[in-house]
């Protein structure tokens, strides 16, 4: 029961981290970036052949895996990105599915179209028993790495003076600008950062989810899910809404595994019905 | 002064004018019917592009007339589709009109159901809420795998000859010369609807719905109903597929589905009705040219297609839309001038 | 009137078109191979089409005095694209056979139309029993999933394994593998003590595999589709079921040679029943999977040898009707024939079209630093255990 419990938690917690990235873009920028997969796709590899082919510690390709996903963000934002922010949203979702479509076929040549894992050093494996609750050494250490993170990450927003500026940046870019913020800057360092976050998630969901060229297309949908159901107005609603459905999609397998994939779009659905904006925004952000 | 008379001869005046034909359009179903004829050896691909631009068409009409944004209309295409084929396979209709009849109203009703459901929330929630939709019923097909035959699809299926009379045959001949007939037939309706009063107070409600509803327009009422409609049109696009091939699986609840459609749609240019249609074209021609070229990396193409499309500018590129663009410029202005002539005849005494 | 008059036109265009064609297909036999090349099937499609290249680059493109052309496409695993594709091929192009389909739908959604045109519906990789009933022009050079599951549950009988957990993915092949399994265990004297069903399109198995190990069981039964082992095997051992003493076994798809080689030491013992492995020590397999690596960076799997076997079978098929292709010909040239594959002495049944073949027990060890299914018993000319127990 608890164990069942710590896997929702960690599974939620992994959600949080691929799909925070998606979060601040959209919620802050007002952006449409589905292609946000492909950067998490892109940490993954780059943590595969990491690993596997060039003998990198795991813990060593961690911060690695976000630092090439932010860097190739950034390349885009400031190359192709930028030219699209002004457009609509339809265009927006034309461009990055394109994207998409792109980087999937672009993996699949490079890396073949199987399935690939990265191996984990041996003190991750497996379970220990603490307290009659099974916890899995790897789901653990999710739950630690995605913890500090949130931390990290509200704390940037809420509390330092890059927080406010990027949030001034965004309530009225124009005002900003006339108060000498740069605000290109703020947009692609925000970008990058998101990109950075979906890589490092990416890297560390390569173990539990599995990799392979649709990566994004895949979990696409389980993206937009935390992202609308959290509301896109600060970082704790798709924090919290990643632990809901964590927990209820690993509860809901587990004791009714008939019902498959029905309880997470159940909930999304009521959830949208009852609150538009999102489970945890102040009412009426945009 | 003698102030202007409420100018009702006008209105209908300016209404007709918009709905005139333009030559262009006329071409553009003459090329589609004679395909026919002339095509012979295409009918398979050009089936699917008809089935598709009807369900962009339906799309369109509530995304381009209405502002409904959806990311799950496959919901009604998939749940059309599988009336039709149900309906065959337990030979409980054996006129495939008349199962088509039936699909489209059983997505209907469905429409109108979850119609409800869109009235509120922004652009994201919406699609988000559509969305969950479609997947709810794939995974309700997949769970009732006595009926619909699950994950392995819908199989055995058998479409009797259309009026008793022309067989489906294999090389999709009958399939094609149905499937653009009653696009076509569709399509005219949705023209007159769009070209209606009711279809000048859907766009007064995407437009701004707040001083819709103060002059007196029902918002809701007009979302339920054309949402219903083009509820209704998805399924017949589904059922014709199903029809068509004698086969109805999960794929068509399918998350891809709708996103492939909403491309179309965008690729097309949204709200002038042919915008789904010549967006069906260029998107089938591209991806069945691309994916015979090289079938393993074809998506890395369309995808950088896509994307210079939004580069360069989608009006840039799509100029040689421009005509049906500017057709409906002109009828307003051509319009607008009649109307302000009859208006004029009035004042005289 | 109009309509009848443009469905005659119509027919006199494609009996024009048809008889254009006829003269063009005298020197030239067409293969249409219809494959998920993208998708999450991807990796199915691209072994088999790797496998059809290497046979023809061994054994030319000629054959029978005809050239051999195989037209490639996309079916992207949605049933209704095979379907259309197919139609095409089979229409337009005039193909002789048609081959491929990756998925049970898939190959489902085309026998009618092989029956229409009479044409030779070969299937290279999907594996549920009841396909190749479906039309007499279909004939199949993969497998069949009860093919494996009975031998595996013979075994597990013999082995001191009482109750076992299925797992099984929610769709016909799975329905099949646990249905054979079962009963066969049964007989036997086992106990199936939970049958769990996990969906196809999004493999988290871990809440599912917690539910199997609260229920304590001597072995997990797994069935999952090519593809998808490398994720069960990883939460297997994070679970540490390895550990728990937890036996895992079932047909070869989850020890797929593709990404065994990836699944780290947790899949060592995992003892499996299939018809082919990398690790099969004939010399026709280890030239198989030697040339194979060469060719591509990745290792030939079982759904490869239903490529390249489909392939020999056209070739030989061709040879013996002396060049004619007609499907009536071919299919008949098919029946009976029996040849040495890199799995072992396989042939096609000459009643149900479907293949005969050696069904070996494979028990996943390290050599040479890396994973294989090495085989330590074999059972000989396994038929379709459900065809075989339907005459009866």
């Amino acid at each position: 029961m608890l164990t069942i419990l710590f896997d929702g938690i960690a599974y939620g917690m992994l959600l949080f981290v691929l799909a925070s990235g998606l979060a601040v873009t959209l919620g802050l920028m007002n952006f449409v970036n589905l292609a946000h997969g492909s950067f998490a796709m892109a940490g993954g590899y780059i943590t595969v052949v990491l690993v596997n082919w060039l003998g990198f510690p795991f813990f060593a390709s961690l911060p690695l895996a976000f630092a090439a996903s932010a860097v190739i963000g950034f390349i885009f934002e400031r190359t192709l990105y930028v030219h699209v922010y002004r457009k609509p949203h339809l265009d927006q979702v034309l461009f990055t599915i394109g994207l998409v479509f792109m980087s999937v076929a672009a993996l699949d040549y490079v890396m073949g179209s199987s399935q690939v894992f990265v191996q984990v050093p041996d003190y991750l494996q497996g379970q220990f028993n603490f307290f009659g609750v099974g916890i899995g050494r790897y789901r653990l250490l999710i739950i630690v790495i995605c913890g500090l993170l949130t931390i990290a990450l509200q704390f940037i927003l809420a509390g330092t003076r890059f927080g406010s500026r990027l949030r001034a940046a965004v309530d009225d870019s124009r005002v900003a600008r006339g108060l000498g913020i740069n605000v290109n800057r703020i947009f692609a360092f925000t970008f990058a950062f998101g990109s950075g976050l979906a890589g490092l998630g990416g890297a560390l969901g390569v173990e539990i989810l599995g990799l392979d060229p649709t990566f994004p297309l895949k979990f696409m949908i389980y993206f937009l899910i935390v992202v609308t159901v959290g509301g896109t107005s600060s970082i704790t609603g798709p924090f919290l809404a990643s632990l809901l459905l964590g927990i209820s999609d690993v509860a809901g397998k587990y004791y009714v595994p008939t019902l498959g994939s029905f309880v997470i779009y159940t909930i999304m659905i009521v959830v949208l019905i009852w609150r538009p904006q999102g489970l945890f925004s102040r009412a009426s952000s945009r | 002064m003698i102030p202007p008379r409420p100018t009702i001869l006008a209105a209908t005046e300016w209404l007709s004018a918009r709905a005139r034909w333009h030559p262009l359009e006329f071409v553009f179903w003459i090329v589609a019917f004679a395909a026919i004829w002339l095509m012979p050896e295409r009918h398979l691909i050009l089936t699917e592009i008809a089935w598709l631009a009807l369900f962009a068409l339906s799309l369109d009409l509530i995304l381009g007339y209405a502002g409904i944004i959806s990311l799950g209309h496959a919901a009604f295409f998939g749940f059309g589709g599988y009336i039709a084929a149900l309906l065959a396979k337990y030979e409980i209709v054996n006129e495939p009109v008349l199962a088509l009849l039936i699909a489209g109203v059983g997505a209907m009703a469905l429409g109108f159901v979850t119609s409800f459901l869109v009235l509120r929330g922004s652009d994201l929630t919406r699609l988000m809420v559509t969305l969950g939709v479609a997947l709810l019923l794939r995974e309700l097909a997949n769970r009732y795998g006595w009926l619909t035959g699950g994950a392995d699809g819908l199989q055995g299926a058998i479409i009797q000859p259309l009026f008793g009379t022309f067989r489906f045959d294999m090389f999709g001949h009958t399939g094609y010369a149905y499937s653009v007939t009653v696009l076509f037939i569709l399509f005219l309706i949705a023209r007159r609807l769009v070209n209606s009063p009711f279809g000048l107070s859907l766009m007064s409600v995407k437009g701004n719905p707040l001083r819709s509803s103060a002059i007196g327009i029902s918002v809701d009422a007009r979302l339920v109903a054309i949402y219903t409609i083009a509820a209704g049109y998805a399924g017949i696009a589904g059922a014709l597929l199903a029809q068509t091939t004698a086969f109805a699986s999960l794929e068509m609840f399918s998350f891809d589905r709708s996103a492939d459609l909403l491309l179309v749609l965008i690729i097309g240019g949204a709200g002038y009705l042919y915008g789904g249609m010549i967006g069906a074209i260029i998107f089938k021609v591209m991806q069945d040219y691309l994916s015979a070229l090289t079938p393993q990396y074809w998506p890395f193409w369309i995808g950088l297609v896509l994307v210079v499309i939004v580069l360069v500018g989608r009006d840039r590129i799509t100029t040689w839309t421009t005509p049906f663009r500017r057709l409906a410029a002109r009828l307003d202005w051509r319009a607008a001038r009649r109307a302000a002539a009859a208006s004029n005849e009035g004042q005289k005494p | 009137m109009l309509f009848k008059y443009a469905t005659g036109a119509i027919a006199a265009l494609a009996l024009g078109t048809f008889a254009a064609g006829g003269a063009f297909a005298q020197d030239t036999v067409k293969i249409g191979l219809v494959v998920a090349m993208t998708g999450q099937q991807a990796s199915t499609g691209k072994q088999i089409k790797a496998a059809v290249d290497l046979y023809m680059k061994e054994h030319g493109d000629t054959v029978a005095g005809k050239k051999i052309q195989v037209i490639l496409r996309d079916s992207g695993s949605v049933p209704d694209n095979t379907k259309r594709l197919s139609q095409e091929l089979i229409v337009n192009d005039k193909v002789s056979v048609i081959a491929g389909f990756e998925i049970t739908p898939a190959a489902l959604v085309v026998a009618p139309l092989a029956t229409e045109a009479k044409v030779v519906q070969l299937v290279m990789a999907a594996g549920t029993s009841i396909i190749t009933e479906r039309s007499p022009y279909i004939v199949r050079t993969s497998f069949t999933v009860p093919q494996s599951c009975v031998i595996v549950a013979d075994w597990a009988a013999k082995n001191n394994i009482k109750k076992v957990v299925t797992i099984v993915s929610d769709y016909a092949p799975g329905f099949d593998a646990e249905k054979s399994f079962t009963e066969r265990f049964k007989a036997a004297g086992g106990n199936v003590i939970e049958a769990i069903r996990v969906p196809l399109a999004n493999p988290d198995f871990a809440p599912f595999l917690q539910r199997a190990a609260d229920a304590k069981p001597d072995a997990i039964f797994i069935f999952v589709p090519s593809g998808q082992g490398g994720t069960f095997m990883k939460q297997f051992a994070e679970r540490g079921l390895d550990k728990a003493g937890i036996k895992l076994i079932g047909p070869g798809d989850v020890t797929d040679d593709d990404l065994l080689p990836t699944m780290g030491d947790a899949a060592i013992g995992t003892v499996t029943a299939h018809f082919h492995s990398a690790d099969h020590p004939s010399a026709k397999n280890k030239a198989y999977v030697a040339a194979f690596e060469k060719a591509n960076n990745f290792r030939p799997n079982f759904m490869s040898v239903g490529g390249y076997d489909g392939m020999h079978l056209i070739y030989e098929a061709l040879k013996k009707t002396g060049g004619k292709a007609d499907g009536d010909s071919l299919i008949a040239a098919m029946k009976g024939m029996a040849w040495e594959s890199p799995r072992g002495p396989i042939s096609i049944d000459p009643e149900t079209r479907d293949i005969i073949q050696n069904i070996y027990m494979r028990k996943v060890e390290k050599k040479n630093g890396q994973l294989y299914n090495v085989e330590f018993a074999t059972f000989e000319a396994v038929k379709d255990p459900v065809k075989a127990a339907a005459k009866k």
